[in-house]
């Protein structure tokens, strides 16, 4: 493996190993957040403070926690900042709270958050733990705005986000508001990045 | 919310707002599992027993501690502990009584405690209020919705591996648009468009 940089673990978070593309982690939120692009956003902020609080907090007290006990341990502290995070939304961004649902408290069991927590903040120092929570954070974030700003463009014929609005001028689609438009937009994306991939490979090799 | 009849329950948790398909609770490890029908069969027979166990246990410690003591800010945590000890003892039974199954299951038997679907319920449970034995029976039929849905899939991605699809296609994405497929069932046979 080549020497870490700071910036090269934000780098590698969003493209080598982006959470959702490459790692197929966190689908439950990922497809049930993304009905329109303003969730998704809130969502993927959220998602990223629990990730960036446990990751530091982990990343802290690696040498303390025993191993054998450790899974437990995770939990507790992604738990604590759970519950701060939905206590906070709660309090001061009510409409988002009522979007999202039984999502907020589901963060804890998001595979992203333990994930890294177990394949990465433990074995490694702060510093490149903070940049592996921001990398994985975009990652989460771009993949989720895309899939946001689609259906939502798509399904209603226009984007609403934060008081700004555009339309265009088609014929909504229901079926991508649905939950079948969000299984066939993340099957396409993937497909996608596969294709990518594999093209990439060939060039290699050619 | 909380005097809705025992059947609307039960159908509502097993098509009408079917976990999987509806709701995208518990995807992880429904991909992962579904590649081989036997497997699917344990996962699932696995989650509905945690399931239960956690909606009949998670009700009582909400109600006679949390509730009474006014420590319903530590919700989330007890209902984790509570998840990861059942699935502690699930574990412990399937390596005693059925090795074969304990090795095809792997990785995905100790995530059952982070799979969204059994703290879904739990949650659900609290948000709407539900009594105890509301509580029982809406675990058991979310517990069977995922079994119906695993098994279908794991069926057909099965007899799709036979299939010509381009490479970029093969795997998981393939997978997506079976779900695809399943989904719309879901949703027009029962004329649910979440809102």
């Amino acid at each position: 493996m080549a020497k870490m940089t700071f910036s090269g673990e934000i780098i590698r978070g969003i493209t080598k190993d982006n959470p959702i593309l490459a790692l197929v982690l966190g689908l439950c939120p990922l497809l049930a957040c993304s009905t329109t692009l303003e969730n998704a956003i809130g969502m993927s902020f959220a998602a990223w403070f629990v990730l960036f609080g446990s990751n530091i907090l982990v990343s802290l007290l690696r040498k303390q926690i025993p191993p054998i006990t450790r899974i437990p341990m995770f939990i507790i502290i992604i738990c604590t900042f759970v519950t701060i995070t939905d206590m906070v939304m709660e309090a001061y961004a009510p409409p988002l709270y009522d979007q999202l649902g039984i999502f907020v408290p589901l963060i804890v069991v998001n595979c992203i958050i333990i994930g890294r927590a177990e394949a990465y903040a433990n074995k490694n120092d702060l510093k490149y733990s903070i940049a592996d929570a921001i990398g994985i954070g975009i990652g989460f974030l771009i993949v989720l705005a895309i899939l946001g700003f689609v259906r939502e463009l798509f399904g209603t014929g226009g984007i609403a986000l934060y008081g700004f609005e555009f339309n265009i001028p088609i014929e909504p689609i229901t079926f991508m508001i649905v939950p079948g438009g969000a299984f066939m937009t993340i099957g396409i994306l993937m497909a996608m990045t596969n294709y990518n991939n594999i093209r990439k490979q060939r060039k290699g090799v050619a | 919310m909380a005097d809705v009849n025992l059947f609307t329950i039960l159908m509502d948790g097993i098509f009408v707002k079917n976990f999987l398909v509806i709701q995208f609770l518990g995807l992880c490890s429904f991909l992962g599992v579904t590649k081989a029908t036997e497997s699917a069969k344990g996962m699932s027979m696995a989650v509905v027993f945690v399931m239960v166990m956690a909606s009949i246990a998670a009700f009582v410690i909400n109600t006679y501690i949390l509730r009474t003591f006014g420590l319903t800010f530590l919700t989330t945590i007890a209902y984790i502990i509570v998840i990861a000890f059942l699935v502690q003892l699930v574990e412990f039974v399937i390596r005693k009584n059925s090795p074969g199954l304990y090795r095809s299951l792997g990785i995905y038997l100790p995530l059952i405690t982070t799979n969204c679907a059994i703290l879904g319920v739990v949650v659900l449970n609290t948000r709407l209020e539900y009594t105890f034995v509301q509580s029982v029976v809406h675990g058991i039929a979310a517990g069977i919705g995922y079994t119906l849905v695993m098994l279908f899939l794991a069926a057909m991605r099965e007899k799709a591996e036979v299939l010509k699809v381009p490479t970029s296609i093969q795997g998981i994405p393939h997978a997506f648009f079976i779900t695809t497929m399943y989904a719309m069932a879901f949703v027009n046979y029962f004329g649910v468009i979440p809102t």
